[in-house]
């Protein structure tokens, strides 16, 4: 039949065009005109984004070839995953902000565009001025896969007015007694809890499920998920059992921090303090509650800093490769670094003064900002990262969800997680 | 039929000497209005059906590294993986226990209710609205709203603190995350079942309670030898349905647990999200789609068959 003939060939012609769809991963190397650049961020936040619109409008103002900078925000939880999910759909940003847990994953693949050359050849760039340490998660062979775009380091928010209220001492009275101690802290926030109904202490993201968070607590303990070279599980050392067994017992008997399947959000005031990066102050309001931002707690090992890290990175198959690098340049010369520093602390180590943070962090005193920012960017570790990480965090998150119960035997929960991930860390 | 189509003419008789015969003659203006009348129909399937089938098959013999931007053939490789998978058993029993508590809690509930708003009794239609319109909310807001409820200190454990019982951390416990999951998908679904199983019970005839009346059986034996076979083809439909939506949950899965704890509410679905979108394992991921697939069939064709036994209107 002739008309069956034509349907079976529409049909084909459909399955070749979808086919092509499907793996074309957006290579449209032939692409001509002005560039329509797209970069996906975690980020929905106003300020951010005005910001951001705002450094892409002076940027287009020189550059007739850039007809439009679309800033896509994705929802944080499942920011990697619907990036990669776009990668695989052949729908890939221009430039993507790139989360530390993932870097490493991104960085040896060979999916970003090396951009030292394009940085250091940019105009006033001061490339040198680039912290060496903050550049360390993003390098592969000697070359640049990202930008550290943003270095921020964890400290804890407090309401003071909760505190006050329940007679404990601020933070900032135990600093200066020299007794900001991981203990008193978790003391303070259990006392403030009794004493509100409210919850103590909150590790931001955590929630019982983002683990990796908890690196803001066990670093304390000198514990780490995985050695160094990344092929030994570290969640069974003597370290991390002391460190869990602690968080344990401030969960479940003194009832420090809100327990398994309770939210408490800071910045809505349910919760004495929490344990984030400078980023979140965006959410503090005006007039809302007495506060204050402080460092980490001491641990058993002494004073410690945790940062997050993000890199700003050009997807190598994007049709406008070259302009996207370009526009990360301008983005982040020392000007435009200095303005988004109020957010996302810079890498530039001119930059890293009280005095320059203070002019655009106007909710930050300086002495925040030395303490918290600055020393914290300079001491600090970066959350843990590995080559396949989302699995690492699947495995890892199951592992330990046996220890988010009252009669938890923690040393055999994190043997079980060390049993779970060591194949994957060694492979 | 033997009566002869006239308006077929030569065509119909087979090839003859002669002439020439016209090519646009009825029967093929006819089969190409047949054509059109089923292309759109035939065309979804084949795009948003049968190529997706066949790709994903095809992917599944693939390793996609979707970072790398490489496509390798790896053949049966996918396949091989599957045995040596650690987490599959698992993962297999959840599904197993999702879709066999949800039939079970499903329609039973479903018939129990129908039964009970089929009664001329003053609110039926209230209560009818009331158990259908969770099927009208969006999912993603239903299951929300209960992760909310189901929290340690969420309004179902108020509730039952209400009455001096200290309920459980539901979504964090082994046992009671696979149940509060199931019980939060019959809740938001039951309506439509309920709505099948009223229409069904409205067509069983009258006349055959009353003579079952006059012959002295009870209500329990009324319902077991009139009502359930004279209901059973509408049974097998909402089983099927059922059946087939149960091992195609995810939503519910990805908002309430994320999988956990540990590994209790990983279904198939869910499973296969991880693997190809959050491990960039895309050809496993497929593989894995590949064997719900074969499960849903296997499934289906089984109930299909099992209805000659129980399927009242089937011979």
């Amino acid at each position: 039949m002739r008309a069956g003939k034509a349907m079976r060939g529409v049909a084909v012609a459909l399955a070749g065009a979808l086919a092509l769809t499907a793996c074309g991963g957006g290579d449209d190397a032939g692409d001509s005109g002005p560039a329509k650049l797209r970069m996906t961020v975690w980020s929905a936040n106003e300020a951010h984004l005005k910001l951001f619109n705002e450094i892409a409008d002076e940027y287009r103002k020189s550059h007739p070839d850039v007809a439009e900078i679309k800033f896509d925000p994705l929802p944080f939880d499942t920011y990697t995953t619907t990036l990669t999910t776009q990668i695989a759909g052949g729908n890939a940003p221009d430039l993507a902000w790139v989360f530390e847990n993932s870097a490493p994953d991104f960085v040896a693949s060979g999916a970003l565009l090396p951009l030292d050359d394009t940085l250091k050849k940019a105009e006033g760039y001061q490339y040198e001025d680039i912290s060496p340490a903050t550049l360390k998660l993003w390098q592969n062979d000697g070359k640049l896969y990202a930008y550290p775009f943003s270095t921020s380091p964890f400290g804890v928010f407090v309401n003071t007015d909760m505190l006050k209220k329940a007679g404990q001492k601020t933070p900032a009275e135990l600093i200066a007694a020299g007794q900001w101690t991981w203990d008193n802290a978790l003391a303070t926030a259990a006392a403030t809890a009794a004493n509100s109904g409210k919850a103590g202490m909150v590790i931001r993201d955590f929630d019982y499920k983002g683990w990796d968070n908890l690196s803001t607590f066990w670093t304390g303990w000198g514990a780490q998920a995985w050695s160094e070279d990344g092929k030994t599980c570290g969640f069974n050392s003597p370290e991390m059992v002391d460190a869990m067994t602690t968080l344990h017992k401030a969960t479940f008997t003194q009832k420090a921090l809100p327990g398994p399947g309770t939210t408490a959000d800071f910045f809505a005031g349910d919760s004495a303090m929490t344990v984030t990066q400078i980023s979140r102050a965006s959410l503090l309001k005006d007039g809302g509650f007495g506060w204050d931002l402080v460092p980490l707690p001491t641990g058993p090992k002494g004073n410690y800093a945790v940062v997050g890290q993000a890199g700003l990175g050009v997807m190598k198959k994007s049709p406008h490769a070259k302009q996207a690098a370009d526009f990360v340049a301008f983005f982040t010369n020392p000007t435009n670094s200095a303005k988004l520093a109020q957010f996302f602390p810079a890498p530039r180590q001119s930059q890293l003064t009280a005095e320059t943070l203070a002019k655009t962090n106007p909710k930050l005193k300086p002495e925040q900002l030395q303490k918290v920012v600055i020393d914290g960017i300079t001491n600090g570790v970066v959350k843990p990262s590995h080559s396949g990480q989302a699995e690492l965090s699947q495995q890892v998150r199951a592992g330990l969800d046996p220890l988010w119960q009252p009669n938890a035997d923690v040393k055999a929960v994190l043997d079980g997680v060390c049993t779970k991930i060591q194949p994957l860390l060694a492979k | 039929m033997t009566q002869t189509d006239t308006r077929v003419g030569p065509a119909a008789a087979g090839p003859a000497p002669g002439p020439a015969r016209p090519f646009w003659t009825s029967r093929r203006r006819d089969q190409l209005a047949g054509y059109l009348f089923i292309a759109p129909q035939l065309l979804g399937s084949i795009v948003f059906v049968i190529l997706p089938l066949i790709l994903v098959l095809w992917y599944s013999l693939h390793e996609w590294n979707v970072l790398a931007g490489t496509f390798d053939f790896v053949g049966t490789d996918n396949y091989k993986a599957l045995a040596d998978d650690p987490n599959l058993g698992a993962v297999l029993r959840a599904t197993g226990l999702f879709s066999v508590g949800l039939v079970v809690f499903n329609l039973g509930l479903a018939l129990l209710l129908a039964v009970l708003l089929n009664q001329r009794l003053r609110g039926t239609i209230v209560f009818r609205t009331l158990f259908f319109s969770p099927v009208v909310v969006s999912l993603v807001a239903w299951t929300i709203v209960w992760g909310f409820l189901l929290q340690d200190n969420g309004g179902v454990n108020g509730l039952l603190d209400t009455v001096g019982v200290d309920g459980p951390n539901w979504l964090r416990g082994e046992g009671t995350a696979m149940v509060s999951v199931i019980v939060v998908q019959v809740f938001k679904n039951v309506g439509l079942n309920m709505v099948l199983f009223l229409a069904a019970l409205q067509g069983v005839p009258a006349e055959l309670y009353e003579a079952a009346e006059v012959d002295g059986a009870s209500r329990m034996r009324q319902f077991w030898r009139i009502t359930v076979p004279l209901i059973s083809p509408t049974i097998l439909l909402t089983s099927i349905i059922t059946v087939v939506g149960s091992l195609q949950v995810f939503a519910q899965i990805a908002v309430l647990t994320q999988g956990g704890p540990g590994t209790s509410t990983t279904v198939l679905v869910y499973y296969l999200y991880q693997q190809a979108f959050q491990f960039h394992h895309f050809g496993y991921g497929a593989t894995l789609s590949i064997v719900l697939f074969a499960i849903v069939l296997a499934l289906t064709v089984l109930q299909w068959q099992m209805r000659k036994r129980w399927v009242f209107h089937e011979s």
